[in-house]
């Protein structure tokens, strides 16, 4: 009896962060010249090879509970070497936003919430007020006495304005609002 | 000389970075070149947007690449390093990929130009514009670490700026004006960026490094190019000198004062006063 077998030339998961960022994981031969230049990869659970080949097996539990893309600094070493040229910290920005999506828990959820802080921030200021920024993340992360020392050094040297400008918080708002239709459309025609 | 640019700022150099804005326009001024501030910019999403959405973080600083078309100007300089590095990408992707130059136009009703040229202050002032021996102040006894940090040079497929692992475009331009800059190899290392207000210890441990680093090959003094470089180097360095029971005591110049200071430009015209670790003495 003859059995039909095919064995995919990638993971679906593979195939997610491809129709999400462009990039093929497939191409990583594990050199691990992006983890050896990584400058995080000391506080990573798995260093961004183990990351991209876990993506190549289907892992995707395994992924979406590592913390390797939420200490990812986005400083794109790693891109910068890859020698198949796969742009690795686009991989990582793609597993977020894709864990994001799906509801997925964050390892390291202080990254995760400045993020969401910094994102709606400028949806509603347009341009950053960072004095507001910060203590609105201080609400979310209830960290409040965190660097309390450093801002008051920055507000006796002027650094830190105390009156937000609210120019292009209505142009913001419009990008915002379109960005979000566009998105929601790509994910129907994508079902 | 004269030339006109069309000036992004972003949202750093009118807060906590508004020493390389104040110190960025006094050279400019002194060499006789003109920037006019875009009307319309908003903030570029650096640090968070690409976490969040593609299509977001391309959006925002393509709606700031438009208004500055809309300056009339060709060139629009940039000299946050994060921003540069947002600017670029977005500008890059819309030239290089038809799916995201559709997105953008339809979110805007119109194209994305793709003849704004973004540049870097390094650019402007050596591209051309030759300022060797334009210096009257002696500034001999500064030994200079040039930290270029990570977004000006990478990635490098879209950035196109400077050599990517050892830069040198600024320490060329230090020295033309006289300042003597050191060789060292944590020039593009990470400081954590953004990380500062999340991930602190991550910062402090990465900016230790640098610190050590510039210490062993003899700087006296340390020149950014980047609004978050500069926050964790200079803001953050009596706590990683408690934590690391070390001394530093290294003051940290956006290279924009450093070339002010060499062409005459009083230090209280280029904001020194306003960093955490004092430079007085020295300059």
């Amino acid at each position: 009896m003859e059995t039909e077998l095919t064995i995919p030339a990638q993971s679906e998961f593979a195939d997610e962060i491809y129709n999400e960022c462009g990039e093929t994981v497939n191409l990583c031969y594990q050199c691990r010249k992006c983890s050896a230049g990584c400058p995080v990869s000391y506080a990573m659970d798995y260093p961004p090879a183990q990351l991209m080949h876990a993506i190549r097996l289907g892992l995707d539990d395994l992924v979406f509970n590592s913390k390797t893309m939420w200490m990812c600094a986005s400083c794109e070493t790693c891109s910068t070497r890859c020698p198949q040229e796969i742009d690795i910290a686009a991989v990582m920005d793609a597993v977020k936003i894709i864990g994001l999506r799906k509801g997925k828990r964050p390892a390291v959820p202080r990254v995760a919430i400045f993020d969401k802080v910094m994102v709606n921030h400028i949806k509603n200021f347009g341009r950053m007020f960072e004095l507001g920024m910060i203590m609105n993340l201080k609400l979310k992360t209830r960290e409040f006495m965190k660097d309390a020392e450093l801002g008051i050094t920055m507000l006796r040297k002027g650094k830190l304005k105390m009156i937000p400008s609210f120019k292009g918080a209505r142009t913001a708002k419009r990008i915002y609002s379109r960005v979000k239709k566009l998105e929601k459309r790509g994910r129907r025609e994508a079902v | 000389m004269t030339s006109t640019y069309a000036y992004y700022p972003g949202c750093s150099l009118h807060a906590t970075a508004m020493e390389y804005d104040i110190s960025f326009k006094a050279v400019c001024k002194k060499l006789g070149i003109e920037l006019k501030e875009i009307n319309d910019w908003i903030c570029c999403g650096a640090s968070s947007a690409h976490s969040y959405s593609k299509i977001l973080s391309t959006a925002l600083p393509a709606h700031s690449l438009i208004a500055a078309e809309e300056t009339g100007l060709k060139e629009v300089v940039v000299p946050c390093a994060a921003c540069f590095t947002r600017l670029k990408t977005a500008a890059h992707d819309v030239e290089n990929n038809p799916e995201i130059a559709a997105q953008m136009a339809e979110i805007f009703d119109r194209e994305v130009p793709k003849s704004v040229k973004i540049l870097h202050p390094l650019e402007i002032f050596t591209n051309g514009n030759d300022i060797t021996g334009t210096q009257v102040k002696d500034m001999s006894g500064l030994k200079v670490a040039c930290y270029y940090g990570c977004l000006l040079t990478r990635p490098p497929k879209v950035m196109q700026f400077d050599e990517c692992e050892y830069p040198m475009s600024m320490d060329n331009l230090l020295r033309s004006v006289g300042i003597e800059t050191l060789d060292w190899s944590f020039k593009t290392d990470c400081c954590g960026g953004s990380f500062s207000l999340t991930e602190t210890e991550v910062v402090r441990k990465l900016v230790h490094d640098i610190f050590e680093e510039a210490k062993a090959v003899g700087a006296n003094a340390i020149a950014v190019a980047c609004p978050l470089c500069h926050a964790n180097l200079d803001t953050r360095q009596t706590e990683i000198e408690k934590e690391y029971s070390a001394k530093y005591g290294i003051p940290i110049f956006y290279f924009t004062q450093l070339i002010g200071l060499a062409l005459g430009i009083p230090a209280g015209e280029l904001a020194i006063e306003k960093h955490f670790v004092s430079a007085e003495g020295m300059i």
